[in-house]
């Protein structure tokens, strides 16, 4: 706990309708590290994740990254930042189907204004990382559920981000592939030092993190910050 | 296959179609409207051959029987006079008569025969007579009104119509003598360019509707393919579902059959309420043919049967999804140009052929040739949507996941801008059609209305009184300048020559200067001069020799014709008085009167004739309006009237035909608008159903900071470069149509601009369909859509 | 599975007689090894010397059986220390994990934290499985994920058995 963390959250209220999915939340990421994010469903666990990324606004609590408030920031500002700062994984639905992968990887540099050359070029680059080059031209109907979330990772990773969201990254893989997206997902973000959000229910998931935090009835039971 | 199994299926489908819990009943219901729409525009367009057959038996039915010619009074006979005027641009019908016994016949739509001086009005009229408005027109029949004309005598509801009892009618002015009603006229003679039109407009506007129809059974598609593959899942085989797919089509068209039978009955009590093309009809009157009313009824759930299982050929249901055939067979150019050539085949041949004074023409070659270029257009635009886009790369983001999408799926796309095509195309070339005729029919007439705005005549007793009417039209309120002469005929005095049946005979007009020089070139004039004005034979004048056999500068004429016939009443009145016409007059060039029309004859000044009494004198005058003053016309047309109730007026700008053309040309648009319109609304439905399909996808872009204007902008973008190629289709099949079927009349392209509010509709369209898309797009970025239930 | 912490935990809902105590422990946690008097005599004699329990009173017969029982704070402190203290994660260790989640809910406190605890400790270790399994060869990868799925299931039994003893409790309350 010698460093400020990159990513803090304090007395999150967020409700949709009369439910409340967050109640006083408090969360806080270091650079680099890897946390999941545990809880039964329906805890408020993706919603935390929502509001951490600046996709949600919190009803009440402030969040703050790397100096700056990000409850404050406008629609847009917020939107620019997940472009440049943040990357996505998500369980499914998250490819654009009619864009082949290498087009599907190059699409977040490509909204960060980067010509489509320079960008595909990366693009490629991170699918053989991901060890699916193989794949650049075929369209994400035609590719299994594995294969898509490591697309799916290798567009997360591609900006370079310092933060990185995995909402149930593998809740739609079966185990070896799941923990082949694990591998390469936590390999992929130690290697760039990019700290990593990881929402997950499956302690073998979790267990590819540096620690965990727990989500119950919209708080959070941080083990290692609360002691 | 046994005929049970299909009807358990279709009636399963069919039971889906109304259970199928709110979206299923949705999406019912939006079918069935579409459909009705369709179909009620069907029955309607099915209608108007009755419409316009109840009209012409309408106006037959109320048509003094002149078939029987009565000769002299009975106590049953009676005078009429047929007096149409028109009041600020409306035209009104009316019927002068005056009985000659006790017992006439009652008119048509009367309960009994007016006083004399008393007037039966049809309800339009009287409304128009008893508001503020009619106040100028109450003047102008001053009759008093004593009953009213009911459905019998009257072509429709909206009809401004009168019948009159009067006394002034005689010999001299009557249209004939009657003791009954009704005869069968001949059909009036439609100019065969007018027929071009229906038949091209009846093609163009129903073409639409059919492909409306086809789109409305698809609506919702992707739901329902999922609701059949549940069905496979617990055993339905392949064959099964596609009947319950149809089963449910036919339902919904099934609904939109009755909802369309609804929506015809309720607009044709609106018949009476709009004039379309002059035309306007009684409720009863709209009743479809009943061949092509069994057709429509027969056709649209055949159809939508039809489409459905068409629209079902490259989706494989599978129990667990639905598995559209990736890659679809390219599209074959050869078979599109096929019905393209094979409509132009049609159309060629008949360049040339189509006489404006013919009335009839070819219309099955016509409607055919169009119905397969409009076919062949439409079946263009897939493949043309195909190979624009397959080209299309690199752009900005959102250009590129529009062209991405269309890459995928060009097919839905462009089945739903395809009625777009055939509406834009038929717009352009019936816009083109239109312009042509309307060109052509005011040079037809050569009316100029910068010179003069209303024609009158008047008979008068002798010339003091011709130019005193000439003096009392001059100085009625509205009117800045009046062409004005006394008009007669002068003869060649003499006994009849070898071959001669009567005596060669010119007119003779008398006027100021200025008058005249509304007749013919004059070099000077001064009061007291007098020319002899040719036409050489222009506008099919008898050449200028028949002229000089009459009259010669020098030469003595008869003022009133030497040998009259025998039967004529005035005959038998002594020598004619005669006149010498001035040595030094002078030959000029007959020139264009403000009517268009070539003269010829003599041109004299007042002095020139002063004392000579002129045979049978009537007063031409040509008004020009003053056109600060409001209701100059009908304030003339009044003074007209007033004159004389039996006075010869003509509005030289036609306003009565002027308004048919425009009511023609806000036709066409409306038609072609209101069926763009359909066409956007079904777009709108498939690009909301496609977003709504998307929902996970688009909150996902967003979570990775995909700007709300992006993905706007593709929506845009998808919307629009199907539009824009079929619009490019449009508007060169519509040019590449509309100077066919103008090259048919020999006619020329008026303007080649005249696209441009098509396009400018089209354009329309894909803003409204993209604003539309917005409020659903904006809801599903919010991150909603990421919550995983 | 502490016998001592828990005769402790079924006393802090008040004194009761030794009998008492065996019959709780018997309907609750025995199941198929009901406790010998012997054992409740001796673990509650070491208790008293502890400190952590003391003689409320005894009933006329004497007997170990027939003395009453009762926590001390000491005892208290110790109960919640022990519930507090996550079990070394192993197969097969349901029986001491339900005995404190029950506990738990029967002295009023969260069985959630207990669970927290306990899966703070599991995935202490399963991250540790993960790092040898990543770093390892096939065989160790392959070991090492037996244990992890083994580990994996007792968090989720113990999930959903705090998820439905949460629920029974509810129904006590209400």
């Amino acid at each position: 706990m010698t460093s400020a963390p990159l990513l803090s959250a304090t007395g999150l209220d967020k409700a949709y309708g009369p439910t409340p999915a967050l109640a006083g939340a408090d969360f806080a990421l270091r650079a680099g590290e890897v946390v999941a994010v545990m809880g039964p469903s329906g805890s408020g666990k993706s919603t935390l994740l929502h509001c951490l990324a600046g996709i949600v606004r919190p009803d009440a609590g402030t969040i703050t990254y790397d100096g700056r408030e990000l409850t404050a920031l406008s629609d847009g500002a917020r939107s620019a930042l997940r472009r440049t700062d943040f990357g996505f994984v998500f369980q499914f639905g998250q490819l654009v189907p009619e864009l082949t992968c290498v087009e599907n990887v190059a699409l977040p540099l490509r909204l960060n204004g980067e010509k489509r050359k320079a960008a595909e070029a990366r693009a490629v680059e991170w699918l053989a990382r991901l060890e699916v080059d193989d794949l650049a031209g075929k369209r994400p109907g035609e590719i299994s559920g594995g294969q898509g979330q490591r697309v799916a990772v290798a567009r997360a990773l591609v900006t370079a981000p310092r933060v990185i969201f995995a909402d149930e990254p593998t809740g739609a893989l079966d185990s070896l592939n799941g923990e082949r997206v694990m591998r390469l997902l936590t390999d992929a973000s130690r290697d760039t030092g990019a700290a990593v959000v990881l929402v997950t229910h499956e302690a073998r998931v979790a267990a590819y993190s540096d620690r965990e935090v727990v989500v119950r009835d919209g708080s959070v039971r941080d083990t290692e910050w609360a002691a | 296959m046994s005929l049970g199994t299909w009807a358990r299926d279709l009636t399963l489908g069919a039971r889906f179609a109304v259970t199928g819990g709110r979206s299923g009943l949705l999406r019912t219901l939006l079918t069935a409207t579409g459909v009705g729409f369709g179909v009620a525009l069907l029955l309607l367009a099915a209608s108007f051959p009755n419409m316009l057959f109840q009209r012409e038996v309408r106006e037959a039915v109320r048509a003094v029987d002149g078939s029987e010619q009565v000769t002299s009074p009975r106590p049953d006979s009676f005078l009429h006079l047929g007096r149409p005027t028109v009041y600020r641009d409306q035209a009104i019908s009316g019927l002068l008569l005056q009985p000659e016994g006790d017992a006439p016949p009652v008119p048509p739509g009367a309960s009994s025969f007016p006083e004399t001086g008393g007037m039966l009005v049809s309800p339009a009229l009287g409304e128009l007579l008893d508001s503020p408005e009619g106040a100028l027109l109450k003047k102008r029949l001053p009759y008093e009104v004593v009953g009213t004309i009911g459905p019998a005598g009257l072509i429709g509801p909206a009809e401004l119509r009168y019948v009159a009892h009067v006394d002034f009618l005689n010999a001299d002015n009557l249209d004939g003598r009657g003791t009954r009603y009704g005869w069968s006229v001949p059909e009036e003679p439609m100019n065969a360019f007018l027929i071009l039109l229906v038949v091209v407009a009846c093609v163009v506007l129903l073409l639409p509707v059919l492909v409306f129809v086809a789109t409305a059974v698809r609506f919702g598609g992707e739901q329902r393919d999922r609701r059949l593959a549940a069905l496979r899942l617990i055993g339905a085989d392949t064959a099964m579902t596609r009947r319950i797919a149809a089963g449910e089509s036919l339902a919904s068209a099934l609904l939109g059959l009755l909802v369309g039978l609804g929506l015809f009955a309720a607009a044709r009590q609106f018949a009476g309420t709009f004039t379309i093309w002059d035309v306007n009809a009684y409720p009863a009157d709209v009743v479809p043919m009943t061949g092509l009313a069994v057709l429509v009824l027969a056709v649209v759930p055949v159809a939508s049967v039809v489409v459905t299982l068409f629209a079902l050929r490259g989706v494989v249901i599978e129990p667990l999804g639905v598995v559209r055939t990736s890659t679809p067979r390219r599209r074959r150019l050869w078979w599109r140009l096929l019905l393209l050539a094979a409509g132009t085949a049609f159309l060629v041949p008949l360049i040339g052929d189509v006489q404006i004074s013919q009335t009839s023409i070819d219309s099955l070659s016509v409607a055919a040739g169009t119905t397969l270029v409009l076919v062949g257009l439409t079946t263009l635009l897939p493949w043309l949507v195909e190979a624009g886009v397959k080209r299309l790369r690199g752009g900005p983001v959102a250009w590129q996941l529009a062209v991405r999408r269309l890459q995928l799926s060009s097919g839905t796309a462009a089945r739903a801008v395809s009625g777009i095509v055939v509406a834009a195309t038929g717009a352009i070339a019936l816009q083109m059609l239109f312009q042509a005729m309307e060109t052509q029919f005011t040079q037809y007439s050569g009316e100029d209305t910068s010179r003069a705005q209303i024609a009158l005549g008047f008979d008068a007793g002798n010339a003091d009184d011709a130019r005193g009417k000439i003096d009392r039209v001059r100085r009625t309120e509205g009117v800045s300048g009046v062409i004005g002469v006394v008009e007669s005929h002068v003869w060649r005095p003499g006994p009849l020559k070898q071959g001669e049946e009567f005596s060669p005979m010119v007119a003779l007009r008398v006027g100021d200067c200025a008058s005249l020089g509304e007749f013919a070139t004059l070099p000077s004039c001064t009061d007291g001069d007098v020319f002899v004005f040719l036409a050489h034979g222009k506008q099919g004048n008898p050449d200028d020799a028949f002229v000089t056999k009459a009259v010669r500068p020098g030469a003595m004429v008869a003022l009133s014709d030497p040998h009259p016939h025998p039967s004529s009443p005035k005959g038998a009145k002594g020598a004619p008085a005669q006149w010498r016409v001035p040595a030094d007059a002078r030959t000029v060039d007959s020139r264009p009167d403000p009517t268009g029309m070539y003269e010829y004859g003599v041109l004299a000044t007042p002095k020139a004739l002063a004392g000579a009494v002129l045979d049978d004198p009537r007063a031409q005058v040509m008004v020009r309006l003053d056109p600060a003053v409001p209701d100059a016309a009908d304030l003339v047309r009044n003074t007209a009237d007033a004159i004389d109730p039996t006075a010869w007026v003509r509005t030289l700008k036609d306003t009565e035909r002027d308004a048919a053309f425009s009511s023609v040309r806000t036709g066409i648009l409306v038609g072609s608008t209101l069926t763009m319109l359909l066409v956007a609304a079904s777009l709108l439905v498939a690009t909301l159903e496609q977003l709504r399909d998307r929902k996970r996808l688009l909150s996902s872009l967003v979570a990775f900071g995909t700007r709300r204007s992006t993905l706007s902008w593709s929506v845009l973008w998808q919307t629009a470069v199907p539009i824009v190629l079929g619009l490019v289709l449009a508007v060169a099949g519509g040019l590449g149509l509309g100077v066919v079927l103008l090259k048919m009349g020999g006619q020329q392209v008026q303007d080649w601009w005249g696209f441009l509010p098509v396009v400018g509709i089209g354009l329309g369209l894909i803003a409204t369909v993209t604003l539309l898309s917005m409020p659903v797009l904006w809801r599903l970025m919010r991150a909603d859509g990421l919550r995983t239930e | 599975m502490s016998i001592g912490h828990t005769l402790l935990g079924l006393l802090e809902s008040g004194p009761r007689h030794g009998y008492d105590l065996k019959r709780a422990f018997d309907e609750k946690f025995g199941q198929d090894r009901p406790l010998h008097y012997g054992q409740v005599y001796s673990t509650m004699s070491r208790l008293l010397k502890n400190g952590l329990v003391v003689v409320d009173g005894i009933e006329a017969g004497g007997g170990p059986e027939r003395k009453r029982y009762a926590i001390t704070e000491a005892g208290i402190t110790d109960v919640a220390q022990w519930l507090a203290t996550p079990e070394k994660p192993e197969p097969y260790l349901q029986s001491t994990l339900y005995t404190k989640v029950v506990l738990a809910l029967l002295t009023g406190r969260g069985a959630a934290e207990i669970l927290d605890t306990q899966r703070a400790e599991h995935l202490r270790l399963m991250r540790e499985l993960t790092r040898r399994k990543r770093d390892g060869d096939l065989a160790d990868q392959l070991i090492c994920d037996h244990a992890l799925f083994h580990l994996e299931a007792d968090l989720r039994w113990l999930e959903l058995t705090a998820a439905r003893l949460d629920a029974l409790a509810e129904e006590i309350r209400r």
